[in-house]
């Protein structure tokens, strides 16, 4: 990493704290107070002492209640330099954590979708932590260290200035060892935290395809390759720990060749008359002294490269390119829901092209089926409608409006999506209905759950609406999760409805009765249907047949039935034996 | 109980001894550097004898050579130690967690599984890396210390014994009452990662209802939570620093209190006071350091603790021993069969059915009607709740899981594929495959054609098999079970997102398979109707068990299926 990176990282992760200037002033004022009281109380222990040597009753009992004064004192300057440097630490890390979760939800799904989910977690739970406990550390022993360095370095200049000067000249012989020794751990913290995100990764994927795992029996080789990352893991760890906690040795023993040579100097100096013995030793006790706060603040640079290691994967992802923004954009306005595709081309990052200008007009309240065999792009026509894909050229003109111009959530609010792959958040049936809108009152929740044929389901659950569910959950089916799903969407009340296999592992019996919810959900609205029991929709104003990501045929169901075309086939394929 | 945490020391037991040592060996070099000093003092500038300071700066130079490289070996054998025990301990947790069943994986949820494989386990091993550090050394410091006030006045020297396991009660008190709430902090952490979780995985619906604000608003609130747990945990840690330096400053001032009286009597020199005062700053040197530590220690603790409660937590499945089948003809039996997933109504209630070898059964029924929980117990995904099941004779509890499940090949209904190229994906059902079994699996689950368009073999398939369509990662999940050639194949509602053409040719070509018992689970009639037995499920029981013409004369429920789904074309 470059310097300039390293300092653009550091400068970034302190920006964190740039709300708090109280705090961090008060931190400082703490420090300086409490080490003042710290240097302070070995001189009211002089005085007490002396006034015993001198058998003097007043001030004897007057240093003692100043030493106890100091004590006092000291512990709560501590005390409250420590609430402000947690409060410093720990909402810096709170910051970061919430700006990482504004970050999710701002990328685009092309970036979510390639990106393993479980290096992103790691991000948010390992390398914030990280921060925060560097940080702490910092704040913690750089403040006072640097305090008490100053405090020293005037207690030196009073006793002896050659000495002070002498002293200050070979300290950054050890910052130069301990800078030495930081750069070359970053390298190691940084791999460590890759590691991490590899391993997190893997276990986040096996975990939640436990069940396939399981089923081919794979625990003997997820093992092996979770050991694998895991000894790499290791190793960098090793490394990291192993090398950052060299700075402290180093640095002390770098001070102790210090300490010998004005030792050695001093001494032959007082050997050769030139000096007393009393100075000498005075000189040496601040320099054992001096190097002591030097010593722990090298300690502290180095475990800070942990912290700026995990705070610079923190900032990647941060810099990785949101959607462009759209704050400045209109809102869409709803009107009856008619929908222009016009010449739109598509293909996923790193494809070949899917689809090559794409043109349909919708009415309002027209139920638009699209078919095909697997593959043929369907999936995408919704990723293009709801745009979590933008499209390479081309634009949809909703209710007139060009889409790219207004706002992506105006966009999105004329639609309810129930999609083939469900997805139900970590919480109660209740907290997942009121995705599709908040405002929903119970009353509203279980009419829709009765159209859906659920609201038997729900009752019988010992919580009701209450009971806990969570994506990774097998005890709820399938065909359960996605009667919720499309309960859910019901319940938003959508000017445009787009149900992409949302009836796949639901029965057939349910499937009619669902039907007949939809279809009054429908009436009057737009929908965009995709779905393989072609008996569902039979009755679409117009049926697309996509192939290859083109449409083949297109018509309402008589006229692609009189066609005998590719439809025609895949109709009468259902009734194939 | 499950694995003692403790047990990872294993293997590093001697650099966990050796760590400390090491340690307390450059603490003791250390000590040796003022007496060099003094000598050099006392002998060399007294005797104005130039080589002796020499002698004397050279051994110093040792001295502290000698010094850095225990200290280094120190820090060598710490990291070792604690690295070590990480590792271990990851790798143990990762192969419990395997070893438990997807009921208690259920119960304890994925989220938390991470952080505790992740976060929980760098606070373990960060808390026993500064333990080998600094435990001993703090200790022997701070009882040194006292010992050596005993030579000097052993009168005053009892503060000292005082001042001792006051100072220790106030550490036991603050890790006391630290540790649960470190171990709250942790929990907090655990929702911050099922939100992050739940944004990622569920970016389309979140955003499909514009609820990503929403989900923003009440990640804050768990952050903001979080922070105040940090903040209150903080809180009492933060008084560690300040009491004990109280504490022991007090005990400067008894010293010197005490001292003039021992001085007015004459019992003792002001220089001995002096000494006193100085073991006493020792100690307090020494505690500030050691304070650092007892955060890092609490905080190990109360993640260890959260480890160690995954370990306690005994898989609910015992593995059984046998490895092969028994006689019989029975392939799969069902024996009055139930499966409650938590207290309340069966998902299966009493099934009972007996399936030949080599015949094919279908499974239908309503959404939630129990199709999936009955075919998860063949493989032993859970346990039968009341009665058993038995596969090739013999009870799947006393199957051997791994032998058992070797037989078996399960398409499940969400098609999950992994990181990594179609190969991969497909080695995973067997490992010593090659291409052209590979190919031919794929052939007959109809994704040969779309994966050499995609690039073939090496193709790389993205988290969850996000690049790929429904029907084409169900397709591939279909090629995997194949390409084990299993004794049975069970395919649970997994052509659903495929076209009626795809899953007839794939029905035809799974229909080819000789010998292979088979389990169709699906909504389609027209998927079942040409087994040798359709199972129809309703609210968990087996409303009719026979062929179609069979069902279509006695199962009412079976009927009214069939109508649903031929509705007036027929």
């Amino acid at each position: 990493m470059k310097a300039s990176e390293y300092r653009r990282t550091v400068s970034q992760m302190l920006s964190y704290t740039r709300g708090m200037k109280g705090y961090l002033a008060l931190s400082l004022l703490m420090a300086l107070l409490s080490v003042l009281s710290t240097l302070l109380f070995p001189m009211l222990t002089g005085a007490a002492i002396d006034a015993i040597a001198a058998m003097d009753g007043r001030s004897f009992i007057a240093s003692v209640a100043l030493m106890g004064v100091a004590a006092v004192l000291t512990a709560l300057f501590q005390f409250v330099m420590n609430i402000a440097n947690n409060r410093l630490s720990y909402s810096a890390s709170r910051e970061m954590r919430k700006d990482i979760f504004h970050q999710i939800g701002r990328l685009p799904l092309s970036y979510l979708d390639s990106h393993p989910h479980g290096d992103i977690v790691s991000r948010m739970i390992s390398d914030v932590d990280q921060v925060a406990d560097g940080l702490l550390l910092g704040f913690t022993q750089l403040f006072t260290g640097v305090m008490t360095i100053a405090g020293t370095i005037i207690c030196m200049f009073t006793v002896s200035w050659q000495v002070a000067i002498v002293v200050i000249l070979t300290t950054p012989l050890s910052f130069f060892a301990a800078s030495f020794i930081a750069k070359r751990t970053f390298t190691f913290f940084y791999r460590q935290s890759e590691s991490k995100g590899e391993q997190t990764a893997f276990v986040d994927e096996m975990v939640s395809a436990a069940h396939t795992a399981a089923a081919f029996g794979m625990e003997g080789r997820n093992s092996v390759r979770f050991d694998e990352i895991n000894s790499r893991w290791a190793a960098n760890s090793l490394l990291a720990t192993f090398f950052s906690s060299l700075t402290n040795p180093v640095t002390r023993f770098v001070n102790s060749l210090v300490y010998v040579a004005v030792a050695l100097a001093g001494g032959i100096a007082a050997a050769s008359g030139l000096m007393t013995v009393g100075a000498l030793s005075c000189i040496l006790v601040y320099a054992s002294q001096y190097a002591k706060p030097f010593n722990e603040i090298s300690g502290v640079v180095t475990e800070f490269q942990n912290a700026v290691a995990s705070a610079e994967r923190i900032f990647l992802f941060l810099r990785e390119e949101q959607e462009s923004d759209d704050s400045s954009l209109p809102a869409l306005v709803h009107k009856d829901g008619e929908v222009t595709f016009s010449g739109i081309s598509f293909a996923y990052p790193g494809a070949r092209l899917l689809i090559d200008g794409f043109s349909l007009s919708v009415h309002p309240s027209m139920k638009v089926a699209i078919v095909g065999p697997t593959g043929a792009g369907k999936t995408t026509m919704i990723n293009l409608l709801m745009r979590f894909y933008d499209p390479l050229s081309g634009t949809i003109l909703v209710d007139g409006q060009d889409y790219l111009g207004c706002t992506r959530d105006s966009l999105r609010s004329c639609f309810a999506m129930v999609l083939q792959d469900t997805w139900l958040k970590s919480g109660t049936i209740r907290e997942n209905l009121l995705v599709g809108n908040p405002a929903a009152d119970d009353g509203m929740l279980m009419d829709a759950l009765r159209e859906c044929h659920l609201d038997g389901y729900i009752l019988s659950l010992e919580h009701g609406l209450d009971e806990y569910i969570s994506d990774d959950s097998e005890a709820i089916s399938a065909g359960q999760k996605q009667l919720l799903s499309i309960a859910r969407a019901m319940l938003a009340e959508p000017e445009m409805l787009i149900l992409d296999e949302a009836t796949s592992s639901v029965d057939t019996r349910t499937e009619i009765l669902i039907q007949q919810a939809f279809d009054s959900l429908m009436k009057g609205r737009t929908s965009f249907i995709i779905a393989h029991r072609l008996s569902t929709i039979r009755n679409a104003d117009l049926i697309l047949v996509m192939k290859d990501g083109s449409i083949i045929e297109s018509g309402s169901h008589d006229e692609l039935m009189a066609a005998g075309g590719f439809y025609c086939n895949l109709y009468n394929s259902q009734f194939s034996r | 109980m499950g694995v003692r945490l403790s047990t990872f020391i294993e293997g590093h037991k001697a650099e966990a001894v050796l760590a400390p040592l090491f340690k307390l060996l450059e603490a003791v070099f250390e000590l040796l550097v003022p007496l060099a000093v003094a000598s050099l003092i006392d002998v060399g500038i007294a005797n104005g004898d130039i080589p002796y300071i020499l002698r004397m700066a050279l051994l110093m130079v040792v001295l502290a050579l000698v010094g850095l490289a225990s200290s280094v070996t120190a820090q060598y054998f710490s990291a070792r130690a604690a690295t070590g025990f990480a590792e271990k301990m990851k790798s143990a947790l990762f192969c419990h967690i395997q070893s438990l069943s997807e009921k208690d994986r259920d119960e304890i949820g994925t989220s938390t599984l991470i952080t505790r494989l992740t976060s929980d386990a760098t606070l373990v091993q960060n808390g026993i890396n500064m333990f080998l550090r600094l435990a001993m050394r703090s200790p022997f410091v701070v009882v040194g210390a006292a010992v050596m006030a005993f030579t000097v006045d052993s009168t005053l020297a009892w503060i000292f014994v005082i001042i001792i396991p006051l100072l220790s009660i106030i550490v036991a008190l603050i890790m006391r009452v630290t540790i649960p709430m470190y171990r709250k902090v942790q929990n907090a952490l655990d929702s911050i990662a099922r939100r992050t979780r739940d944004s990622l995985n569920g970016s389309r619906v979140l955003r499909a209802f514009c609820r990503t604000a929403d989900e923003e608003k009440a990640f804050r609130e768990d952050a903001e939570a979080m922070y105040s747990l940090q903040m209150a945990s903080g809180r009492i840690s933060s008084l560690l620093n300040p009491l004990t330096y109280a504490a022991v400053n007090g005990a400067v001032a008894a010293i010197i209190w005490f001292g003039r009286e021992r001085f007015g009597m004459s019992l003792i020199e002001v220089g001995a006071i002096v000494a006193l005062v100085n073991y006493m700053n020792q100690i307090l040197v020494e505690l500030v350091k050691l304070a650092n530590l007892i955060v890092t220690i609490s905080r190990a603790v109360a993640s260890g603790k959260r480890i160690q409660a995954i370990f306690d937590k005994e898989p609910s499945m015992q593995d059984g021993t046998f490895s092969d089948k028994a006689d019989g003809e029975a392939a799969v039996s069902f024996d009055s069969a139930s499966l409650a997933y938590a207290d309340g109504e069966p998902s299966l209630s009493s099934v009972t059915l007996t399936v030949r070898k080599g015949e094919k059964i279908g499974i239908i029924g309503g959404t939630g009607s129990g199709k999936t929980t009955m075919v998860n117990m063949i493989p032993r995904f859970y346990d039968a709740t009341a009665g058993s099941v038995s596969v090739f004779g013999r009870d799947v509890r006393t199957w051997s899981l791994a032998s058992l499940r070797s037989l078996i090949g399960v398409v499940p209904q969400k098609a999950i594929l992994l990181k990594g190229t179609v190969r991969d994906n497909m080695l995973v059902a067997r490992p010593d495959a090659s291409d052209k079994e590979i190919e031919e699996a794929l052939e007959m689950a109809c994704a040969y054609q779309f994966v050499m368009e995609k690039g073939g073999l090496g193709f790389q398939i993205e988290q969850r098999g996000q690049n790929l369509s429904g029907g084409q990662r169900q397709r591939l999940t279909i090629a995997r079970a194949l390409l084990r050639r299993p004794d049975i194949l069970i395919l649970d509602d997994s052509t659903s997102a495929l076209d009626f053409q795809t899953e007839a040719r794939i029905r035809r070509s799974i229909a080819s398979i000789e010998g292979s018992t088979l389990f169709v689970v699906s909504q389609r009639v027209s998927s079942v109707m040409g087994m040798d037995k359709i199972v129809v499920l309703d609210k968990g029981h087996a409303v009719g068990i026979g062929t179609h013409e069979e069902l279509m004369r006695s199962c009412p429920v079976y009927q009214e299926i069939c109508h649903s789904q031929t509705g007036g074309a027929r």
